[in-house]
């Protein structure tokens, strides 16, 4: 072994034991917060109860049982599926444009389906029963995604600086439809609008779930595929296609992840700010920029993330379901800024 | 290895590569150089497959760059740009083990760590592993960069401005990596500003001025002093090294007409 590797060795090892410590505890939050977040509400429940009833084990009240597996698990497990997608498509789209700015709404994901979404509740649109606003706003979602990265390439390549500009245009014409169609739908339809607006995983059945896991799971698949390409795009396009990074096509492949993953979260808990921006941040201060790591990292600490806000958007005011997206942001900012200042000094900034 | 055939490149209208043939051996230390916006730059991107052409052939190995799959071409030739900016603090190792991506699953991936330490030994940067790369100095993330490129372990080498960021000492190192990588079958394309570098160092020089080749050859032949003159639009003295008898290029350093200027 080279002197150069020797003295790398104890802190590769020390790099390692962070990530293993890191998943360790991610892991151990995930089951946590499920557990406690399923127990939890207007009608409490025990923790031994909500174990029995995981393993299949008839609780001793039918009605508290009947309660967990209609209402309260189904809220539990979308809680995770959207913030793991959330959390794995930001970290995915700050690896591709390589920019520690980027999130899955600057393609315009997020506004894109809110415009289908509003349209639906407009227009009172039913073809698709109770899955007509989330069928909407997935559609939107992905033809809004599509539309800026089409327009977005010139001479067969995208600049990310393009790509970022024409979402801030997209974003901005999504966002005058969506006051439009305010403007136009009554008072229930602009009520409906602003709560759809502000996130919310209120009411998830077991049908939801159902549909949106395996679009989630697709994108976490191709998500862990690309994790190890994504390192090289942070030299920049020209470098990482010399070294041999497609880099068309692996943007491509990620913004059609991020569309397919983040449109199925939007389109049914509506828009939840700031998990698939912050995330990210979070596990490269803890284990560093690599994505082998950050990626699966950000799964597992978007679902944390997601459900510990559904947990107390449920239970800090009593009798009041308040909206995800608002908790998200309203503690998530502040204390993200407070790490950020921490973290500035020693870890030379995101450049 | 590298070959320019009539190359042209025009970027929005302005025609900055023009009609430029030019053939990089193995074996050979090959520099360019010419004034700023004589399209140094843009040649060397051209023949990496970075631009678009306007006409003519950048060829690696005898086919057409575009042609290659870009991880194929990655196992060919490897390329340093003049700007290297890192968009996540990755420590300088992983910044360097980028390089051996080409390789990763192929037979040669069991050299990934030989490769990786050889680099950063050879660049003198071996003791900054464990740090952030946008921690580093300038002329620190110029040779961080650079080993990376050399990680990669291509027969074919282009150099965009590799000693900018340096000092004299690295300066000197670079080069002789790149003389070194020659010697052992590579060709090392550089482009470089330092004449006395270029005519130290160069097996052959070529002078581009205006987008077009104006000559092309060994420092002795090229690097006169008409020649240099002529394209830097500045007076150039050229004589030989009175130990080594190597060209040594200086512009003419007249006080009074340094005193002239506003």
């Amino acid at each position: 072994m080279t002197a150069a590797a020797m003295v790398g060795a104890p802190v590769r090892a020390r790099g390692r034991t962070k990530v293993v410590a890191l998943f360790a505890v991610l892991v151990t939050a995930l089951v946590v917060v499920s557990v406690v977040s399923a127990g939890a509400g207007q009608y409490g429940l025990p923790v031994s109860d909500v174990v029995r009833a995981v393993f299949g084990q008839p609780l001793a009240d039918p009605f508290a049982e009947g309660a967990l597996w209609a209402v309260r698990f189904p809220r539990v497990v979308m809680s995770l599926l959207v913030g793991a997608v959330l959390g794995v498509c930001g970290a995915l789209m700050q690896g591709t444009f390589g920019n520690p700015l980027a999130e899955p709404g600057v393609v315009g994901v997020s506004s894109g389906a809110a415009v289908g979404a509003c349209l639906s509740i407009v227009f009172g649109w039913t073809f698709l029963g109770a899955f007509t606003t989330p069928g909407a706003a997935f559609a939107a979602g992905l033809i809004t995604t599509f539309a800026v990265y089409a327009l977005s390439r010139s001479s067969g390549r995208t600049g990310t600086v393009s790509m970022i500009l024409t979402g801030v245009a997209v974003n901005a014409v999504a966002g005058a439809f969506v006051a439009l169609l305010m403007f136009i739908g009554d008072q229930a339809a602009r009520e409906q609008i602003v709560f759809w607006q502000l996130g919310s995983v209120a009411g998830a059945r077991w049908a939801y779930v159902w549909v949106a896991a395996p679009l989630v799971v697709i994108t976490a698949i191709v998500a862990l595929v690309v994790a190890r390409r994504l390192d090289l795009l942070a030299l920049g396009d020209r470098q990482a296609r010399h070294l041999g990074v497609d880099v068309e096509r692996l943007r491509l492949v990620v913004i059609c992840a991020v569309a397919v993953g983040v449109s199925a979260a939007v389109s049914y808990a509506g828009i939840i700010s700031f998990v698939g921006l912050v995330v990210p941040h979070l596990v490269r201060m803890v284990v560093g920029p690599g994505h082998r790591v950050l990626v699966p990292a950000s799964l597992l600490g978007g679902a944390v993330l997601l459900a510990a806000a559904d947990l107390l958007a449920r239970t800090v005011v009593t009798y009041a379901d308040l909206p995800i997206g608002m908790v998200t942001a309203l503690i998530g900012g502040p204390f993200f800024f407070w790490l950020l200042r921490r973290n500035r000094t020693k870890a030379g900034g995101w450049a | 290895m590298i070959t320019a055939e009539e190359l042209s490149v025009r970027l929005s209208g302005a025609l900055l590569v023009d009609g430029v043939s030019l053939e990089l051996r193995a074996g050979e230390v090959l520099v360019l150089v010419g004034p700023n916006g004589a399209g140094k730059s843009t040649l060397l991107a051209a023949l990496a497959g970075d631009l678009p052409l306007a006409g003519g052939r950048a060829l690696l190995d005898g086919v057409p760059v575009e042609r290659w799959r870009p991880r194929e071409a990655a196992r060919r030739r490897a390329v340093l740009p003049q700007h290297n900016p890192v968009s996540f603090p990755f420590d300088v190792r992983s910044v360097v083990e980028m390089g051996r991506a080409p390789w990763r699953d192929t037979d040669d991936d069991d050299d990934d760590e030989i490769a990786v330490a050889t680099a950063l030994r050879d660049t003198g940067v071996a003791h900054l592993v464990d740090r952030a790369y946008p921690t580093l100095s300038g002329g620190e993330q110029a040779r961080v960069a650079l080993a990376r490129v050399l990680a990669q372990r291509t027969p074919a080498v282009l150099l965009d401005e590799p000693t900018a960021a340096l000092d004299v000492r690295h300066q000197e190192l670079v080069l002789s990596l790149a003389h070194r990588h020659a010697r052992s079958g590579g060709g090392v394309l550089v482009v470089l500003h330092d004449l006395g570098l270029a005519a130290a160092h160069a097996d052959r020089v070529a002078v581009l001025d205006g987008g077009k080749l104006v000559a092309v050859g060994p420092p002795a032949e090229v690097c006169t002093a008409d020649l240099l003159s002529a394209v830097y639009r500045h007076p150039v003295e050229v004589f030989p090294h009175p130990r080594t008898g190597v060209p040594v290029v200086l512009p003419v350093r007249d006080r009074e007409e340094e005193e002239c200027l506003p």
